[in-house]
């Protein structure tokens, strides 16, 4: 806890002076559990997993809900000043988490699960790829630029041309990333990288490695107990990955093209070559244009693209009417920015993608 | 050649689109009725109401989408009922006290919105504000459809039945309130109307562009034509023109819908602002150089 700094603003903050007195006093054994504030229901469902007895653990954005647009409120400031830990997503995710940090006076440990990852451009799956700098194989090529043509037009597209297989841009794009790595990330806005990586279960590895790690930081004391949850909960996450991509084997990849409101699916499009559609754009927060709900429909004529689907934090207006106009069934509604509740088909991490992966492929014409 | 080039141009998103017929259906169906509500409201020198009733309905709304999700009877119920009961407070409240109805009606949207954000914000925040705020033109469904039409019937009928009573209204309500007890009557039933077409519109618009649809047409209208008749026609032919520019606009150019709308008819506002036969700042400067000489 050496972090802990609370040498100014004593005097108007009186709780929260006590608090550091406190925290500073007490050697955090002292404390029953270690206090973490997860700022949406995915990133609360990781640190169970890897903390399970030894936290206690504060959503903000709960089941359900939408952390694009959410407006933190007081309690939850009082939430993150008594924390001992705040995990966020990062990426421009959670646009309010740094004026709530400086509302709390937070100066603890901060977990930015992202950190590490590689990262996706908005509306862009496939492109940095793991193998960016010699496994561009004429296939994937392919897929992303079609891509960039259904999401951008053709300004993209000819960028994309112009770069070729645009190894500049990776470099750069990874550079800013370790720049940015750790708490500080203001020059991320929500549009310019994708942050919804947590639907790629490597990601999640990642993300629970990173939050393994925090815990650690923030409770020495428990930190075998951090390290062999994690592994634990990592060991699950290959097994569902396995699964998951034993579902999508024997679905031709030209077939794998699925409708969905906003574009929240570019790692798992990218980590099981899937083609997503999606008339609002990565963020929720926008309103669509006619022109590109006109160039989804023909293209869903065109292609013969069978399944749209809806989500749990979107509005599912503009599916439904695509739906209507297309014929297109509804192939049921997938978890993205949330989970659902305790009881719902999408309760915690695993059962999230589960559910998702389950959907996409029984919709895409997967058989049991 | 060219003509039928254009024609394709201009038809053909709708031929081919049923969801740009059916926006353009909502927008015209809420031209009808809106735009003449605000050609009103203009008269009466009351445009201002409107953004207030807005913000009025929004809690209500924001209140009914929560209970319910995004249903179209939910959120318009709610709207009415915050919309209804701000403006009857306020028009007793100015009535029967001494405050100006333009104080009231203040007090009490500021008071609706402010319980409207603390409800929301205490249940956990998960309604998403924006919903309501942007409105879907673009996924209007048949429910949504036959409750505007619903709404523009009603609207049509109650200001052909008190149309005349609207007009002592707008003329001296002082002398219409001391000869007739219509006038108590008519004030609110045209309150009705605003918050009936508001929360129509929030389905086509999002609440706070339906707002720009009520009022922008009047006070366009009014610098092209004095007579009241003229006025409503030429506001929802306006309104009208503007729905399907912004559509067009929205299908070639790729932007949002309803802003375009509204940017539209803010456009049509400023020339004739310039350019309006009947006080534009031009024919002003015109006639006064003329009174001069």
């Amino acid at each position: 806890m050496g972090s802990l700094r609370y040498s100014s603003k004593q005097g108007l903050f009186g709780v929260l002076f006590f608090v550091a007195l406190w925290l500073i006093a007490l050697p955090v054994k002292a404390a029953d559990k270690v206090k973490v504030v997860a700022t949406f229901s995915v990133l609360g469902d990781l640190v169970k997993e890897v903390g399970q007895e030894h936290v206690q653990v504060k959503t903000l954005v709960g089941a359900d809900g939408d952390a694009h647009v959410y407006q933190p409120s007081p309690r939850d400031a009082g939430a993150v000043a008594k924390a001992d830990l705040v995990v966020l997503n990062g990426l421009g995710f959670e646009g309010w988490i740094e004026r709530l940090l400086e509302a709390s006076h937070y100066k603890g440990e901060q977990v930015v699960a992202t950190t590490g990852i590689k990262v996706l451009k908005s509306g862009e799956a496939g492109h940095h790829d793991d193998d960016h700098h010699d496994d561009h194989d004429d296939h994937t090529d392919h897929h992303d630029e079609k891509h960039h043509d259904d999401h951008h037009g053709e300004k993209y597209h000819d960028e994309h041309k112009e770069h070729g297989h645009d190894d500049h841009h990776d470099e750069k794009h990874h550079d800013e990333h370790k720049e940015h790595a750790g708490a500080d990330h203001h020059g991320h806005h929500h549009g310019e990288w994708d942050p919804h990586a947590w639907h790629s279960i490597n990601n999640a590895v990642i993300y629970v490695r990173n939050i393994a790690a925090g815990l650690s930081k923030a409770d020495p004391a428990h930190k075998a107990d951090y390290q062999r949850n994690a592994e634990a909960y990592i060991a699950k996450l290959h097994k569902l990955e396995h699964e998951i991509e034993h579902l999508f084997e024997d679905i031709p990849e030209a077939k794998r093209k699925v409708i969905t409101p906003h574009d929240a699916f570019g790692y798992f499009a990218h980590a099981y070559h899937i083609d997503f559609i999606a008339p609002q754009g990565t963020s929720t927060e926008s309103e669509a244009a006619a022109g590109d709900v006109a160039k989804i429909i023909r293209q869903i004529r065109a292609e013969n693209i069978s399944a749209v689907f809806i989500e749990n934090v979107s509005d599912s207006r503009l599916i439904e009417q695509i739906s209507r106009e297309t014929g297109a069934t509804i192939g049921g509604a997938l978890y993205s920015d949330a989970l659902s509740g305790a009881n719902g088909p999408a309760g915690t991490y695993l059962k999230m993608m589960r559910h998702n992966a389950h959907t996409l492929a029984d919709a895409l014409g997967h058989k049991d | 050649m060219a003509e039928t080039d254009l024609f394709s141009l201009l038809v053909g998103p709708f031929a081919e689109f049923s969801f740009m017929r059916r926006a353009l259906a909502g927008c015209l169906i809420l031209s009808l009725s809106a735009a003449p509500v605000g050609v009103f409201l203009m008269l009466r020198r009351m445009s201002l109401i409107g953004d207030a009733m807005a913000h009025a309905i929004l809690p209500g709304a924001a209140v009914g989408f929560m209970v319910a999700g995004l249903s179209v009877g939910a959120m318009t119920l709610g709207g009415l009922l915050a919309g209804c009961l701000v403006a009857v407070l306020s028009g007793l409240v100015a009535r029967i006290t001494v405050t100006g109805e333009d104080s009231s009606m203040a007090a009490f949207y500021l008071i609706s919105l402010a319980l409207g954000v603390l409800i929301i914000s205490v249940n956990g925040s998960n309604v998403d504000l924006l919903h309501v705020l942007f409105g879907a033109p673009l996924a209007l469904d048949d429910v949504a459809l036959q409750l505007l039409a619903l709404i523009s019937a009603i609207t049509i009928t109650v200001m052909l039945v008190l149309y005349r009573p609207l007009i002592l209204e707008c003329v001296d309500p002082e002398f219409f309130r001391s000869v007739s007890g219509l006038s108590a009557l008519t004030h609110f039933s045209f309150l009705g109307l605003v918050v009936l077409n508001l929360v129509a519109g929030f389905h086509a618009l999002g609440t706070m562009m339906a707002v720009g649809l009520m009022i922008l047409p009047g006070a366009t209208a009014r610098y092209w034509v004095k007579r009241l008749e003229s006025l409503l026609l030429l506001a929802i032919a306006l309104s009208a023109l503007a729905s399907v520019i912004g559509l067009l606009g929205s299908y070639y150019v790729n932007w949002p819908t309803s802003p375009l709308i509204i940017l539209s008819l803010g456009v049509f506002y400023l020339v004739s602002l310039l350019f309006g036969k009947e006080g534009g700042v031009l024919m002003r400067s015109i006639s006064f150089k003329h009174l001069e000489s």
